[in-house]
């Protein structure tokens, strides 16, 4: 119990994506909808670097700034959409996007 | 004992944050707590001894990201309620499922890769900022690259999509010019 190991850290790992997988799919706010996906990267660079610790292996903390810089970028763009469709439509609601439906 | 009382507390913060972030129905809270659990984040990569990638936590994601989602705030009305979504139990249940797969195959990934091939060790004698500069603009140049190109590509798609119909200013106009304003352009479809 005193003595933290690697499944500490993957477990806690877990759960954050537990709570990002249940605010994916509960929000309907495409704004909120981005912060769940930033939780998601966030856990899984929790994992990333624990098993770069534990194994002493560099390529995890690798990983880890290359995942930092897709959310990056990732946020930038959807940014961007979002602005867009908000001043064609007026709202962001994702129940209203679907222009796609065949 | 110290490494355990930090990770506990640690856990807790983060969790609690998060949780604070996925189901609170302001916009302002959940970006707050957000935020909060984003630095709480960088502590576990400090007590993990990746101390760059602590610093680039806090860096990237409280000082770069969340800037970027207030500022993005300000072009929304986030003052509303957020409605919730109760979506299908299929849908709810069968990702509940795969989630539940992951967790065991994370928990048996360490007992199989008992013998995996280090690729690249870390040497206690030089400091995790500098490590991590060898590594990564040796064997990982090409992908350092390739990332810049992506960021540099997300820069450009950014300025694009945000920055039409920026060269007009609404607080300099009187306010029946803005109304004007406004019902022209709901008529261009951008």
């Amino acid at each position: 119990m005193m003595e933290i190991g690697l499944t500490h850290y993957l477990v806690l790992s877990t759960l954050l994506f537990g709570i990002g997988l249940v605010g994916v799919m509960r929000r309907t706010n495409l704004l909120m909808l981005f912060f769940a996906t930033e939780i998601l990267l966030n856990s899984v660079n929790i994992a990333f670097a624990a098993i770069s610790h534990y194994y002493n292996d560099f390529a995890g903390q690798m990983f880890a700034f290359f995942v930092i810089a897709i959310a990056a970028s990732e946020v930038a763009v959807g940014l961007g959409l979002l602005i867009v469709w908000y001043k064609r439509t007026g709202n962001i609601d994702l129940m209203t996007m679907t222009s796609m439906k065949g | 004992m110290f490494e355990a009382i930090a990770f506990y507390t640690f856990a807790v913060l983060t969790t609690v944050m998060f949780y604070i972030t996925v189901t609170t129905k302001q916009a302002l809270y959940a970006l707050t707590a957000l935020a909060a659990g984003m630095i709480f984040i960088s502590a576990f990569f400090f007590i993990l001894g990746a101390d760059f990638l602590g610093a680039i936590q806090i860096i990237v994601y409280t000082g770069a990201v969340m800037a970027l989602y207030a500022f993005g705030m300000m072009f929304f009305d986030t003052t509303r309620e957020l409605k919730e979504k109760n979506s299908s139990n299929f849908i709810v249940f069968g990702l509940s499922g795969l989630a539940a797969l992951m967790i065991v195959l994370i928990f048996a990934a360490p007992i199989v890769s008992t013998n995996m091939a280090i690729a690249y060790p870390i040497d206690p004698t030089i400091g995790n900022s500098q490590a991590v500069g060898m590594v990564l603009f040796t064997k990982y140049l090409v992908p350092f690259e390739v990332a810049a190109i992506m960021l540099l590509v997300a820069m450009i798609a950014g300025i694009v999509l945000a920055g039409k119909k920026m060269d007009q200013s609404l607080t300099l106009m009187q306010d029946d010019d803005i109304v004007i304003h406004e019902e022209a352009n709901k008529k261009v479809v951008i």
